[in-house]
């Protein structure tokens, strides 16, 4: 390559600068300088988002020691196993109330923090966010001691209005109404910002001709609020359902599960097969039953989000 | 305009106006019942992890008033912050936030800069796509993850599994979908004008990004920024799955594998841990609770 471009010096130059040139024209051109710009994030996803995502179907067909194609083995495995039904139930009990009361709640907050006036709601809005600030996983741990079945500091203030001791975590429905509970008070503050983000953006007027009209209180917001709300809050319910039902953190530390496998979710039990019992085949399947609800949730967001795009 | 109604309209008028007020005064008065209720509702947990953070085991086993400190006390701070375990977890968590930052904003930025301005073959799809990605939880994705990294481990010999850096790789698949998503909305809302003036005065598309895009979207860029920090700092699944070794672990699994032994929880200790681990988050919001908010929000209203 060298010794031919000695040789026919002036032709060889001028091609390799219309070859460079060229080069340098491709590195220029948008498109390029896009796809490169675009390529880590792209490889991110397609290597640690979809290849584990299909892997993870893959894993669901094989048996316990990962040698075996088994099939649907693994899924007729779990359907024929009480805990599996047990898991499901539970999963949907905790995902919708959860979600439900995060949405009312948010929802009453958010009227509250918009009545206060303007100056003094940055105050209101910093502390009742402080528990989405706290990571969950801290927070729980304080749930947990406040829960404790000997030192409860809840029973102990309880007591003193004669309430007995509450098994908050050791009775099988207490200990659901517990992580309820807890991720109540973890994901209403989310709700609460978006709602008062949303209830700033309905215009006065609409609100001042209401009142002309002589709507009362409830009127007001069944016919102005929640009507111009409503993109804010299905997006808002549709993630937090998927963030709800796909949660790990609060229900591993606060019961692990327990009592007798009663507040297990399908994050939690899959990593106790999975991971604590090595039987990541089956773990894998369990994930899976996740995947329904959250695509049917994700077409919704989607179809939402792409709306208020075209609005805009 | 009201003023004027209000002079005309004569005593009865004014009587209906003066009820109005009233009204809004009680409504006004029960918003604050019912916010100071809630707002004890919400700090009761953090305020619970400071109380008991300050006792000694003894009076905790005392089981006296547990909503009063009796004997304040520092041990437990002390015991804590001079114990090289807890530091260890301490550092590891902080080197693996700083890291997932910066790797998520050398990721996102420029693809949400390409996504924005930069229409090429399949970006629609691809901002679509991203958005999808964002929906993707960690619980979905643990197991296969962890079977793949166990297998790379066994084909090249690098062994990732059990090593705090292999979250280095793993946090990004949190964080990046959503800050290229909020930036992608922060960009596209920078005036055409602006970018078109760059491009004339013979600025690359590069120094275009560099001089002007970050430069005017940077209160997006501390939103995002802030998001990838408090994501990387409060996750709890993967360190759990891939990390087991006392030393590798980060601060929200070393403080539940180490301080709870067996049955015995010493729980001034895992009290103090908490509320340790919950501050470097909390002092961010508090300084930076605006692009907090916006960062919040920015999921749904932008884009």
């Amino acid at each position: 390559m060298v010794d031919v471009a000695f040789q026919q010096n002036r032709v060889q130059a001028t091609k390799a600068a219309r070859r460079r040139n060229g080069l340098h024209k491709a590195l220029k051109r948008k498109s390029t300088v896009a796809f490169l710009m675009t390529l880590p994030l792209i490889l991110l996803i397609a290597v640690l988002v979809v290849y584990p995502a299909f892997y993870s179907l893959h894993l669901a067909t094989l048996n316990k020691s990962m040698t075996k194609f088994v099939g649907l083995g693994n899924f007729e495995f779990l359907f024929k196993r009480d805990t599996f039904w047990l898991v499901v139930k539970q999963s949907c009990i905790f995902a919708i109330s959860a979600v439900i009361f995060k949405a009312l709640i948010g929802f009453i907050v958010a009227h509250f923090v918009h009545n206060v006036p303007a100056n003094k709601q940055r105050r209101w809005r910093g502390m009742l966010l402080v528990p989405w600030v706290i990571p969950p996983a801290m927070s729980t741990l304080a749930w947990l001691w406040l829960f404790d079945p000997s030192y409860s500091a809840f029973n102990y203030t309880l007591a003193l209005f004669g309430i007995g001791p509450i098994p908050w975590t050791g009775d099988a429905n207490w200990a659901r109404f517990s992580v309820i509970l807890v991720n109540v008070w973890y994901g209403a503050p989310f709700f609460m910002i978006m709602y008062l983000a949303a209830l700033k953006s309905v215009p006065e007027q609409l609100y001042e001709a209401a009142a002309i009209d002589g709507a009362n209180w409830w009127q007001r917001i069944w016919y102005v609020t929640l009507p111009m709300m409503r993109n804010i809050i299905a997006i808002t319910t549709l993630f937090s359902l998927i963030v709800t039902f796909a949660n790990f953190d609060i229900v591993r530390i606060l019961t692990a599960g327990g009592p007798l496998d009663h507040t297990h979710i399908f994050a939690t039990w899959a990593f106790r097969v999975g991971i604590e019992g090595s039987d990541i085949p089956l773990g894998a399947s369990v994930s899976l039953f996740m995947v329904p609800i959250l695509a049917v949730a994700a077409i919704f967001i989607l179809r939402d989000v792409s709306k208020r795009g075209n609005e805009a | 305009m009201s003023a004027i109604t209000v002079d005309k309209a004569g005593p009865t008028r004014k009587v209906k106006y003066g009820s109005i007020s009233r009204d809004r005064a009680w409504a006004l008065r029960w918003s604050y019942f019912f916010l100071i209720l809630f707002a004890i509702l919400s700090l009761t947990p953090p305020l619970y992890m400071l109380i008991t953070s300050l006792k000694s085991s003894a009076e905790i086993s005392a089981a006296t008033n547990p909503w009063w400190v009796y004997h304040p006390t520092l041990e437990n701070y002390i015991g804590l912050l001079t114990s090289n375990q807890f530091l260890r977890f301490f550092w590891n968590s902080a080197w693996v936030s700083i890291f997932v930052v910066t790797i998520t904003m050398l990721i996102s930025v420029p693809a949400a800069f390409a996504l924005a301005r930069m229409k090429f073959w399949g970006s629609a799809t691809l901002a679509t796509g991203v958005f999808l990605t964002y929906l993707i939880p960690d619980t979905l994705l643990f197991i296969p993850l962890f079977k793949m990294f166990a297998l790379f481990g066994d084909y090249t010999g690098i062994q990732l599994v059990n090593r705090w850096y292999v979250l280095l790789i793993i946090y990004p698949t949190l964080t990046v979908p959503f800050c290229t998503w909020i930036m992608i909305g922060y960009f596209a809302s920078i005036p055409k004008e602006l970018d078109e003036a760059a491009i004339i005065d013979g600025a690359s598309w590069f120094q275009t990004l560099t001089r002007i895009f970050i430069p005017v979207a940077l209160p997006g860029l501390i939103a995002a920024t802030i998001f990838a920090f408090t994501v990387s700092w409060a996750q709890f699944l993967y360190p759990l799955v891939f990390t087991t070794s006392t030393d590798q672990l980060v601060l929200p699994v070393g403080i539940i594998t180490t301080l709870i032994k067996g049955d015995v929880f010493n729980w001034g200790q895992i009290m103090t841990g908490a509320l340790l681990g919950a501050a470097p988050p909390l002092i961010i919001y508090a300084f930076l609770m605006d692009y907090y908010i916006a960062g919040l929000t920015a999921g749904a209203t932008k884009g």
